[in-house]
């Protein structure tokens, strides 16, 4: 990879995260590995699916399992220039919620008065299909 | 490792940034900054400050660039540019400032 980065070739990353957030490390070490990869300037998005649409919920606290509440850091992604997040609808539907029940990410527009932006974008699972067949680099969580 | 400060010691990993969160102080700041040969003025404080409220909110330390656009919304641009953030922590700006900050190593820095 170091050689890629210093000859400046940016590659497509697609992050697809298919876990619950808190029952392994999958999901918490799959956020810092995408915003690793973003901070390297590489074009990072984001795909949440099947139990993985959980890890996007509102209303998290892990007080009584006693893990980091991590979920915050969701809010991070639009810092590190991430600004695809794709969630399948399906997956949201067959687990009974929709796009009211995920935390609203946004990313702020720099050159326009730090303007908020949509990060997330409800795709359907066939459009899910042609982002992960447009992406260079798969990674799953 | 450990950090041997007025008689105390701080459990800290292999590079001396803070094992335990709870641990901090702002001697304990000071003492890591003088360390490095390091004076913390009130414009170093500012960019501490900042990190240990980030932290607090996104659970995260932030690597430089994105450090450099978020005190450059906070603080102003003349501030927010690593011109300004090399002056204030040679070593790197995210790195040095989480280690007095008692972060661990930002997300993003190798």
């Amino acid at each position: 990879m170091s050689e890629e980065l210093q000859s400046g070739i940016v590659k497509k990353f697609l992050y697809i995260n298919r876990r619950a957030p808190h029952g392994t490390n999958y999901a918490q070490e799959g956020l810092e590995v995408a915003l690793i990869g973003a901070a390297f300037d590489q074009d990072v998005a984001m795909a949440y699916l099947d139990d993985g649409v959980f890890q996007l919920k509102t209303g998290q606290d892990t007080k009584t399992i006693g893990t980091k509440n991590f979920s915050a850091t969701y809010r991070v992604l639009g810092d590190y220039d991430v600004k695809r997040v794709y969630v399948e609808r399906e997956s949201l539907e067959c687990r009974g919620l929709s796009e009211g029940d995920l935390m609203p990410l946004v990313y702020e527009d720099e050159d326009n008065d730090w303007e908020e932006k949509p990060l997330i974008h409800i795709v359907s699972a066939e459009e899910m299909q042609q982002i992960i067949d447009e992406s260079d680099v798969l990674i799953n969580f | 490792m450990t950090l041997e400060i007025n008689g105390q010691s701080f459990e800290t990993d292999e590079e001396g940034y803070l094992a335990n969160l709870s641990d901090w102080s702002a001697e304990l700041a000071e003492a890591m900054a003088q360390q490095d040969g390091c004076d913390l003025t009130e414009n170093h404080w500012e960019v501490v400050n900042f990190l240990r409220e980030y932290y607090d909110e996104y659970q995260i330390a932030p690597a430089v660039r994105v450090l450099t656009k978020a005190i450059g919304k906070r603080l102003g641009k003349d501030k927010g540019n690593s011109r300004y953030l090399y002056e204030l922590f040679p070593y790197g700006p995210a790195k040095q400032a989480c280690k007095y900050a008692g972060l661990p190593k930002p997300t993003g820095c190798v």
